[in-house]
């Protein structure tokens, strides 16, 4: 073993010589495999577990910043240490159980949200050979454990035998769920265009151009979706502290609250992971065959600028009603991922049959076609306002036959307006399937 | 078979990691003075009237009941990406027409006002 092997491929070089080690002392060839697997996958949980660590800090450094405060400055240099502080802090309060709570269901919805979220790390390759397990089913697998976390959302909600918990664990029911249909058909666009659903086949797929040049309207529709599974700010209804005070976790003290924020805070760099993975080329980058440890640093940066967008999403959008978020999920996310869907089918079966095979004329024409799909949303999103401004004026001028007395009068107009204008789109948006 | 070992492993560490800290703060480190006050469900300091588990409002049945069908969709559009690059054009003009109906669902859905927030 030289050093050159050493550097390219630090992993499998590493393994052979512990196996290597193992081997000699006279362990089994199966019990060589097992060790090697539980230290890979400590390796990778701790890495996991340790990182929120550090990302709560950059998060609250990054919103301090945008509301024009200084953030947590004080422990260790630039406030790096306050996490680790607030973790210990965590540790010394009292764990309390409330009076009626269903305890085995309280106590495993922590730990269910946090499995949910590490197990996702399993199949995430970091570069080309630095990869938990290849699993060809890997984009379904994100998605099978990822909805763990609503289930683990709910118990803890329901169990807590408290209202506000229970009306956090009602909007979970009805978000979460909701925004899983546009996420499930925006994901099967990077593997349509991959054909695979292994995440480092999708990641090698995109040597030449990212995807997110074949499939920006997919791209965009996962980004937004992901954003609503973690729950963060513009869709935290399910923790809206106006609202319902805490939501699910209102009853959790000491470390199993901490655990639901490990969880929510590395489920949203996990969005950034997995957008630079499907989307944005993972670890691919210039010079990355000739060194592939640079394809870590590739997909860390990546992923961090997803990371970015998502904590600038935070701290500059106001959080939506929950009508208006299930509207925009099932009136306008789910259409236009099942149009994405179809023109991308359509466009890159085309392409492959008239025998074109250079990968940035693919990407070129198909983000043509997705430019005429935003262009049609856009045409049919204005045109539906147009009809219901202009029912809006109708109404306001005294020509609604539904209008009532003169005192709520504007209301009422609103609300015909608003019927008006939900049947609208729905007639609207069919030539567009 | 080596592949799903390591996630069945990836699982249980997944579930020893938090459970750890989970147990460490509330048998060892964690006071425990409890009183029935203090146990008692958080409602802006007043009891609690009446039962919490109530029932769920029909609405949230609908949304799940649509998303279900999305769901069962997906399980037939993954495997089909993945053959993509073996099926015939007319084939992927059959999958339009599936995506099609699957639509015309949703469109029935919109306007019977199952997707309406009451």
């Amino acid at each position: 073993m030289d050093i050159g092997q050493l550097f390219n491929d630090p992993v499998g070089q590493i393994r052979q010589l512990l196996a290597q080690l193992l081997t000699s002392i006279g362990l089994a060839p199966q019990a060589v495999d097992l060790i090697l697997m539980v230290i890979g996958v400590v390796i990778i949980a701790s890495f996991c577990l340790l990182l929120p660590l550090f990302l709560i800090w950059f998060e609250r450094r990054v919103v301090a910043r945008m509301q024009d405060r200084v953030g947590p400055n004080r422990v260790g240099p630039q406030g790096l240490l306050q996490t680790i502080a607030d973790a210990i802090k965590l540790l010394i309060k009292e764990d309390i159980t409330p009076t009626g709570a269903d305890k085995i269901v309280y106590n495993a919805a922590p730990i269910l949200s946090v499995i949910a979220v590490i197990s996702m790390w399993a199949v995430i390759p970091f570069a080309a050979t630095i990869v938990g397990t290849s699993l060809n089913v890997g984009a379904l697998y994100i998605v099978s454990v990822g909805s763990l976390g609503t289930l683990a959302i709910m118990m803890g909600g329901w169990s807590s035998n408290n209202k506000y918990a229970l009306l956090g664990a009602f909007r979970t029911a009805a978000q979460l769920v909701s925004y899983e249909a546009p996420l499930l058909l925006s994901l099967s666009v990077p593997v349509l265009l991959a054909r695979s659903m292994d995440l480092n086949t999708i990641v090698a797929a995109q040597k030449d151009v990212w995807f997110i040049v074949a499939a920006p309207v997919a791209a965009l529709i996962f980004f937004l979706t992901s954003v609503a599974e973690v729950g963060r700010t513009p869709f935290d209804l399910l923790e809206a502290e106006s609202e319902i005070v805490a939501g699910f976790h209102i009853e959790y003290t000491g470390m199993k609250f901490g655990m639901f924020f490990v969880a929510e805070f590395l489920h949203a760099f996990t969005v950034g992971a997995l957008t630079a993975i499907l989307f944005l080329g993972g670890w691919q980058g210039p010079f990355v065959e000739q060194v592939p440890l640079l394809g870590v640093l590739y997909f860390m940066a990546k992923a961090f600028a997803g990371y970015f967008l998502v904590i600038l999403m935070r701290a500059a959008l106001p959080r939506i009603r929950i009508d208006h978020m299930l509207d925009f999920n099932w009136k306008f996310l789910v259409p236009v991922a099942l149009a994405a869907i179809v023109v991308t089918m359509l466009g890159d079966k085309l392409i492959q049959t008239a025998g074109i095979d250079s990968a940035w004329i693919r990407a070129g024409l198909l983000f043509l076609v997705n430019a005429v799909l935003a262009w049609a949303t856009y045409w049919l999103l204005s045109a539906s306002a147009r009809r219901l401004r202009a029912a809006e004026e109708a109404a306001a001028a005294g020509h609604d036959p539904m209008g009532g007395g003169p005192d709520d009068h504007g209301d009422q107009a609103e609300h015909a307006a608003v019927a008006h204008g939900d049947h609208g789109p729905a007639a609207a948006s069919a030539p567009a399937h | 078979m080596n592949e799903w070992t390591f996630i069945g492993l990836f699982l249980l560490m997944g579930a020893i990691f938090p459970g750890a800290p989970i147990l460490l703060n509330s048998l060892i480190l964690g006071p425990k003075k409890n009183n029935p006050v203090k146990n008692s469900p958080y409602e802006c300091g007043i009891e609690t009237v009446g039962d919490t588990w109530v029932q769920f409002k029909v609405q949230y049945y609908i949304f799940a009941l649509v998303f279900v069908v999305f769901g069962v969709e997906t399980i037939f559009l993954f495997p089909f990406a993945v053959a993509f690059q073996q099926v015939a054009l007319f084939m992927v003009v059959e999958m339009t027409l599936f995506i099609v109906i699957l639509a015309g669902g949703l469109l029935y859905a919109w306007r019977k006002g199952a997707l309406e927030w009451v």
